[in-house]
């Protein structure tokens, strides 16, 4: 056998190569096999990404049947509470590009509130509530527990006298922020004179 | 002589010190109104414990702190609370938040003071209680609660005290003043620190070179005392915290750790003499000194103002030249934030008010292009790399950032202050930093809102789960009540068990089950059964006849009992019997399927072909035994549920008087057709209700067509009449229980009179 593959070098390569590859495949189909993931992991990632608003603006009744279509490959332009950077991580994350929001406008972070003395008690907008935020029992006044709103709005909706508002969140001295500053540098020499109101005036 | 360290880069702006030191610490006095915001200190704001109105005195708590991290606030004078609003505070956004105002009178009354005779003798969270509720906060700037970070953990050792005296920023000269004036208090205060903190090693006070005459006093103040003052080179920023703490011991504080974790504490010497008022006099933190500086104060100074003081009221006592201002800054020039209003208090934090001209501070010139020169990186006293991350603020890629160490840039300036291209270099970290920190924030939030959804998710689907296993359980408890009808035992016990219960629901799911089981007996089995339940009966029947007997003959006590036990197995026995006589018939006549339902209909069918031979008078007879039955029986219930006071009672009222109506209806039958006894329509009678009822309505029409028109008109009139009669009494109790049925019940009487009348005419008009 040795004296067959010394002989005929063609015939032993062919044969280490046959061998080779047996061995790999099977360990490949092994760790296939032993190390198979549960679920798509995927899915995961890119929920992890979405704000979890669960306000159904993408089409999609919740953040995770989004997050399964994207794995899908559905777009990912179409979460407004989450906006750009919700879009740009999972372009990131995706590898694709990022797109422009599909929607008129990214959703400012809001909170119902229930004008409570034209509340009939209906219960209808704590069935609508996706994480239960909202208290309160049959013709008994409703309201909205704020530090549990995520602003998602689908209570508005099934209410039959109108008596939820969205209000966007107040900037208080507690989470009012610096703004990122406009690079001036961006304009040619000419244009940068900081005595604009001439040049306006002049336009 | 101690060894000095060095920290990297830093810059050194002209001082301009020598302007606010010509003269002494002045008293600013008492405004005619204090403002104090809620927040004037790092964490959560106060909650106010005085009321509109209310009359305070100078010392007194007009808010308390919320939470671990917090201070409480202070009326600094007596007056009286005009109004709790949201006003505009000293801050960068120029926000409105919550203030206290006080109306001044003038008295400046003080509250019971609480002083403290020897500190020594305090338990240290008793002395800390005490720095909390003065109320003080880091007077340096940052203002966070002191009370918080004097209360180091027991396991961490502190081997070093240091005391800030450095102030580094220009303009700014309120420490320096202190040091001059007040070093016997600030000794004072460092004497109460090192006894709360007990420093293992060493207690220094560290000073820039810059302030001579406040060392001199400082050194002179410490005399005696193991408390060493350091003097080191000017450069800024070495005021900042880890910066001095680097200067003064070589030992760098960890990325994200806290001077505890290399075993210091560090403390301002404005907050110094705070604590040590507050301890030693009792005195919360109300006052304190603020620099009025810049070339568009015509006299400025340093000033110990009471805290809530408007910065305009401040002003006018440095001399503020408004017109000559280009821009009013609170704090230093390169630290400190420009203020929109001149309305807005004093606090805390307030160490500086900067008047600048425009030719002393000129607006920051427009940034032009970076030129990656690397000065940034050579002035960062904290060695980041700001040119580098100033373009990943500009790309907001904020992952870079973290790796960039940006959370240890302490936003000092230097590196704008440095920067040829006057980039504001600082203002993109910040506006970083903040935009991060939202984004931990929004990722928190989303975490939770995502808990709650699944929770509520599983909640749903728990819910239908156990709806459909209840409406499960009540089909199953149907088929097995018409399936084991006949099987009291079983039915007793399927009656005894409430659906709401759990355990007894699982119970009852068992038992249907069984029952479910249960139909699949055969007629053998299932007629070896009921003979054995007859025998059984029968014999238990014996015994007990017997067994009253013999009680009857000795007279037992338990006779009663006896007697009625005798009763119910006798009724038992008779029970038996007859199921078993119905089983033998069903089971001859129809070949039970096994199926309940089929088992059912072919008992109904026997029953009607039984029925169908008897005598429509039988039938009637037998009707009219059976509803008496009913009605006996309803009767008892009805008054049961009296007794009791159920709310069937009246259901049951209700039942009890139909019922009577049907037997009345059926002896009437009854009557006729043994007055008649004439096989009429009546032989095709069936037990069907609607026929009978249709029936009825027949002959009655068929009896009104033999009457006389005048006859039938005198009959309508009648009915007409007692339907009238009716309605009336109903109207009469309706009304007065109140009933909302009160409008219609009138409307049909109303309706029923018109009627009536025109009836009445007609009988008239005939007759």
């Amino acid at each position: 056998m040795i004296e067959l593959l010394t002989q005929h070098p063609f015939i032993a390569a062919l044969a280490s190569l046959a061998i080779l590859g047996l061995a790999f495949g099977s360990l490949l189909g092994f760790a296939a096999v032993k190390f198979k993931t549960e679920g798509d992991p995927i899915a995961d990632q890119v929920e992890a990404l979405l704000p979890q608003t669960q306000c159904g603006q993408c089409g999609y009744p919740g953040c995770r049947p989004y997050a399964e279509a994207i794995a899908e490959g559905d777009a990912i332009n179409k979460c407004p509470p989450g906006g750009e950077a919700t879009i740009n991580a999972l372009a990131d994350l995706l590898d694709v590009e990022a797109l422009p929001l599909d929607a008129e406008e990214e959703s400012v972070p809001s909170v119902a509130f229930i004008r409570e003395d034209e509340c009939i008690g209906c219960t209808k907008c704590i069935q609508a509530c996706p994480v239960d935020a909202i208290v309160g029992a049959a013709k008994h006044m409703h309201t909205v527990v704020a530090s549990e709103c995520t602003g998602c709005d689908l209570c508005v909706e099934p209410c039959p006298v109108d008596c939820i508002d969205m209000i966007p969140l107040p900037t208080t001295v507690q989470n009012w922020s610096w703004e990122l500053p406009k690079p001036a540098e961006d304009l040619i020499a000419t244009d940068r004179d900081s005595n604009s109101s001439n040049r306006d005036e002049a336009a | 002589m101690r060894k000095i360290f060095d920290i990297h880069g830093g810059v050194h702006p002209p001082e301009n010190k020598v302007q606010s030191l010509s003269r002494g610490i002045e008293s600013a006095g008492i405004p005619p109104v204090l403002v104090h915001p809620l927040s004037q200190h790092i964490g959560a704001p106060a909650t106010p414990i005085v009321e509109v109105g209310q009359r305070v005195l100078k010392g007194q708590m007009i808010a308390d702190a919320k939470g671990f991290v917090s201070a409480p606030v202070h009326a600094s004078s007596s007056g009286t609370v005009s109004t709790i609003e949201h006003r505009e505070i000293p801050h960068p956004s120029g926000l409105l938040a919550r203030c206290i105002v006080i109306d001044t009178d003038g008295k400046d009354e003080w509250i019971e003071l609480d002083p403290v005779e020897d500190y020594t003798a305090l338990e240290k969270a008793d002395l800390l209680h005490r720095i909390r509720d003065a109320g003080i906060a880091g007077m340096g700037g940052a203002g966070f609660p002191s009370a918080v970070k004097l209360s180091t953990r027991d396991d961490v050792v502190i081997d070093t005290l240091i005391i800030n005296g450095t102030e580094c920023e220009p303009y700014i000269t309120a420490d320096d003043i202190l040091m001059r004036e007040r070093a016997d208090q600030i000794i004072a205060g460092v004497k109460i620190l090192q006894h709360l903190i007990q420093p293992t090693k060493q207690t220094l006070i560290g000073v820039e070179d810059n302030k001579p005459e406040g060392i001199a006093a400082l050194r002179a103040a410490a005399e005696g005392s193991n408390i060493e003052v350091v003097v080191f080179p000017t450069k800024y920023p070495s005021g900042g915290e880890k910066q001095l703490i680097q200067i003064l011991t070589g030992r760098e504080v960890p990325s994200g750790g806290l001077p505890a974790d290399i075993g210091v504490v560090c403390q301002n010497i404005g907050t110094t003499v705070a604590i040590h008022r507050a301890v030693q006099y009792g005195e919360p933190l109300i006052s304190r000194i603020t620099t009025v500086t810049g070339e568009a104060c015509s006299a400025p100074g340093n000033f110990e103002v009471l805290l809530g003081t408007p910065v305009d009221y401040l002003l006018k006592l440095g001399g503020f030249q408004q017109d000559q201002c280009i821009r009013l800054v609170m704090g230093g020039p390169m630290m400190g934030f420009t203020l929109r209003d001149t309305a807005v208090p004093v606090v805390k934090t307030t160490n500086c008010l900067l008047a600048p001209t425009q030719k002393e501070l000129p607006p920051p010139p427009p940034a032009q292009a970076c030129i990656r020169c690397g000065m940034c990186a050579e002035a960062c006293p904290v060695s980041l790399l700001p040119q580098q991350m100033y373009w990943f603020a500009r790309g907001k890629e904020y992952e870079k950032l973290e790796e960039h160490n940006l959370f240890d840039c302490i936003e000092c300036g230097a590196c704008s202050y440095a920067c040829p291209s006057n980039i504001p270099l600082v203002q993109y970290y910040r506006a970083s930093k903040a935009e991060i920190r939202k984004q931990q924030q929004e990722k928190v939030k989303s975490e939770h809102a995502k808990a709650r959804f699944e929770a509520r998710q599983i909640r749903i689907e728990r819910e239908e789960a156990e709806k459909e296993a209840r409406r499960k359980a009540r089909q199953e408890a149907a088929k097995k009540k018409a399936a084991a009808g006949k099987d009291p035992i079983k039915a007793a016990q399927a009656k005894a068990a409430p659906a709401a219960d759990p355990a007894q629901a699982a119970i009852e799911k068992a038992m249907a089950k069984r029952s479910g089981n249960a139909p699949e007996e055969t007629n053998e089995e299932k007629l070896a059964r009921l003979k054995k339940a007859v025998e059984t009966a029968e014999k238990r029947l014996e015994s007990a006849t017997a067994k009253l007997k013999e009680a009857e003959a000795a007279d037992a006590p338990n006779l009663g009992a006896l007697q009625t036990a005798h009763e119910r197995m006798t009724e038992k026995f008779a029970k038996a019997k007859e199921e078993l006589q119905q089983f033998e018939q069903a089971s001859t006549e129809a070949p039970s399927t096994g199926d309940p339902a089929a088992d059912a209909i072919a008992r109904a069918q026997a029953a009607r072909a039984k029925n169908a031979d008897k005598s429509p008078r039988e039938k009637a007879e037998e009707q009219v035994a059976s509803l008496e039955k009913r009605l006996s029986k309803s009767e008892q219930k009805l008054a049961e549920a009296k007794e009791s006071g159920s709310e069937t009672a009246e259901v049951l009222e209700q039942s009890t008087a139909k019922l009577r109506d049907k037997l009345d209806a059926a002896r009437a039958e009854l009557a006729q057709l043994s007055e008649s006894e004439a096989p009429v329509a009546a032989a095709a009678s069936t037990n069907d209700p609607a026929q009978l009822a249709i029936e009825k309505a027949m002959a009655a029409r068929e009896a009104a067509a033999k009457l006389s028109p005048e006859d039938k008109a005198k009959k309508a009139l009648e009915s007409l009449e007692a339907r009238v009669e009716k309605t009336r009494t109903k109207l009469a109790e309706a009304e007065e229980s109140g009933a909302d049925t009160v409008d219609v019940l009138r409307d049909t009487l109303a309706k029923l009179e018109d009627k009536l009348a025109e009836a009445r005419k007609e009988a008239g008009v005939e007759g």
